[in-house]
């Protein structure tokens, strides 16, 4: 095999161009769906291949040829490969469902001419942020995303959205402000924005800088991942949006944000002296979240409210700083991806056939729809964490780390994620009922639902059932990925060889890759 | 060896953005938080400045002595900054637009949770019966349109006489 490192940057490059190429094309809606699946396929099987390469080692690449603290690396390791691949195997199955979804509703309801360039730049602004070895590029990532989201929740401008999007706009602006804020403190203190380089020289400096820094980049990622004091923005905006965006967006968005704290905690701030300050956000998030959803009364901010509060079981394995509770919190992101979009694909299926998601006035879809109740129960058992699915392996993996620690504040946790989980399976079950068996209080229109929409939402729901059959492998290759974080080494080795690119020297990539 | 003391004039004038920046984020009307929000971004643009250490000579390679020069990394940031920047800017100015377009103002509304919340408090119900819903038969969404500022109207009470006027 020759060298594979040529495919690191193909996951951020490919949908870029393609989004170039379908801003082009906007005349013809044909061609962009083309470009579209094509692009997304090409990021997913090249993230595959990245999951197979990345297990033997880290792979480096030097954006335009300068050297690895001067310049842009992108780096792929076995947790960022792993989400690169979960990421654009979501993305691919929301964008076919909302191809079907825009044939059948004609192409009239929204501008489809920017919907494809837009989310294309989505996919590569978050693989950008799964791959980039320094913060500034994190930050970019972030960028570049963000402001594909705020397009594609306004998509339309109708005053609903509008509402709903300016609150999260202001929002994640100031969380980017908020990081920017800290990334020049952060130059300010260690001179380098390379997280290699910053694992190497953040031990050097002062302990309070240290952790000045560690609190300003906790504040601006939490923000993005919605951890709970700062997650107020996100039940009130993902709702407004149409089905598959909400869908792509409470599969991702928060995870990237996920992402970089794993990256942070583990990579730059080992020493775990926010951990205590971790674990109460996450109880918090867990608690306060799920008790918003139990009140709900709209299938929609129902799974918003979830997804909050399961944003905490990640934050609890974090927090943990074991190599259990990384391995745990990493399968439990992966499992959380998939069963989230699931679920938020079929409130788009249900509004579809019922014309509304609100749980008083939907009912009695179970006999018309059953296949639909199937779709809806699988992924919300697996989300409650019901034995003996994937959302029941994390959980169990997160409760197993918890005890193993066993401070009184990890035995609450572990307390507080199995009454979260209760409460999960109580709303989910609530919600489930109310949809489908009781009856209907008024005559619900009776839709037909095109294949194509149906389809990708069960081909998720059973990329979420094979994450338990196939559990075994990838926790497996998750403990793997947590080894690799914990140990530092081979990442730091990776991006900063001693003599060759350690000395920011600018060097021909020809010369240091023959 | 370089001077890395940072300059004080800029310190001052990043605190003077960060604060306006700060207060105008907080107003009501999304042109406002526009402006803090370019603000707020100025101010941390400055302090990319004040990270690069004191201002020297060009930071480009053959203009002066390597340790004559200014740092070249934060400012090669702070462009990318800037343009970001630029983009969010243009971004909010077309929300604030069509905001005032769709409402004749362009204030950012309520939080509907909030709005829900205080509904039920005024009411003393059970948040799960959700009983405005159907009394007004509106969905959310629906409602939603219609809230827009607490400080204006008074919370409405239930005709049963549940809440206290």
């Amino acid at each position: 095999m020759s060298d594979p490192l040529w495919l690191v940057p193909l996951p951020v490059v490919v949908p870029l161009l393609a989004a170039g190429l379908t801003l082009a094309l906007y005349r013809k809606p044909r061609a962009q769906r083309t470009i579209s699946v094509v692009a997304l396929s090409i990021v997913l099987a090249v993230s595959a291949t990245l999951l197979v390469l990345t297990d033997s080692g880290p792979l480096v690449i030097d954006v335009g040829g300068w050297a690895a603290p001067v310049g842009i690396d992108l780096v792929a390791d076995r947790l960022s490969a792993l989400m690169l691949t979960v990421s654009s195997a979501v993305t691919l199955c929301v964008l076919l469902y909302s191809l079907a979804q825009g044939e059948a509703d004609g192409d009239e309801a929204a501008p489809v001419s920017i919907y494809h360039p837009t989310y294309l730049v989505l996919v590569a602004g978050v693989a950008n942020a799964f791959l980039s070895g320094d913060l500034f590029n994190l930050y970019v990532g972030f960028e570049i995303l963000l402001a594909a989201s705020y397009v594609l929740l306004t998509l339309g401008g109708t005053g609903e959205r509008i509402r709903a999007g300016s609150i999260y706009v202001v929002v994640a602006l100031l969380s980017s402000v908020l990081f920017l804020v800290a990334i020049a403190l952060v130059y300010a203190s260690t001179g380098t924005v390379n997280l290699a380089q910053l694992a190497v020289r953040l031990p050097q400096i002062d302990p309070d800088v240290r952790l000045l820094l560690q609190v300003m980049l906790l504040l601006a990622f939490g923000i993005k991942a919605a951890i709970f004091p700062l997650s107020a923005w996100l039940p009130d905006s993902y709702p407004t949006a149409p089905a598959p965006v909400t869908a792509v967006f409470a599969g991702l968005l928060t995870k990237v944000g996920v992402y970089a704290i794993i990256r942070t905690q583990t990579l730059l701030f080992p020493d775990g002296r926010l951990d205590d300050v971790l674990m109460w956000a996450a109880l918090a998030t867990m608690v306060v979240g799920i008790l918003g959803a139990v009140a709900q009364d709209d299938i929609k901010r129902l799974l918003s409210f979830t997804l909050v509060s399961h944003i905490g079981f990640m934050i609890f394995g974090i927090a943990l700083s074991t190599h259990l509770g990384w391995t745990a919190s990493i399968y439990y992101v992966v499992h959380h991806i998939t069963v989230q979009t699931a679920l938020f694909l079929v409130a788009g299926l249900i509004e579809r056939w019922g014309g509304t998601t609100s749980l008083d006035r939907l009912g009695g879809l179970a006999k018309l729809a059953p296949v639909l109740a199937i779709l809806f129960f699988v992924p919300a058992m697996n989300l409650a964490g019901v034995p003996p699915m994937s959302g029941f392996l994390g959980k169990v993996g997160l409760l197993q780390a918890g005890v193993a620690v066993g401070t009184p504040l990890a035995t609450a946790l572990v307390v507080g994620s199995v009454l979260t989980s209760l409460l999960t399976l109580y709303a989910l079950i609530k919600a489930w009922n109310k949809a489908f068996w009781q009856t209907p209080p008024a005559e619900l229109p009776a839709t037909r639902i095109p294949f194509g929409m149906v389809g990708p939402t069960a081909a998720l729901v059973a990329f979420g059932l094979a994450l338990t059959v196939f559990a075994g492998p990838l926790y497996a290759y998750t403990g793997r990925a947590a080894t690799a974080l914990q140990e530092r080494t081979p990442y730091i080795d990776a991006v900063l060889p001693d003599g060759l690119r350690g000395e920011g020297v600018s060097a021909d990539l020809a010369e240091v890759h023959p | 060896m370089i001077d890395m003391s940072p300059n004080l004039v800029l310190v001052v004038v990043i605190a003077a953005l960060f604060t306006v920046g700060v207060y105008l984020l907080l107003e009501r009307s999304l042109s406002r938080v526009l402006v803090g929000v370019i603000l707020l971004g100025n101010g941390a643009n400055l302090l990319f400045l004040v990270a690069g250490g004191a201002a020297g000579r060009p930071p480009i390679l053959g203009q002066a002595a390597v340790e004559d020069m200014s740092d070249p990394l934060p400012q090669a940031m702070v462009l990318t900054a800037i343009v970001i920047t630029l983009g969010m800017t243009a971004f909010l100015l077309a929300m604030a637009y069509r905001s005032w377009q769709l409402h004749g103002h362009d204030e950012v509304q309520d939080d509907v949770e909030d709005r829900r919340i205080a509904r039920l408090a005024a009411r003393d119900e059970r948040a799960f019966l959700d009983t405005d819903t159907e009394e007004s038969m509106a969905s959310l969404d629906e409602e939603a349109a219609e809230t827009r500022d607490e400080t204006g109207e008074p919370v409405p009470v239930a005709p049963d006489g549940g809440a206290t006027p």
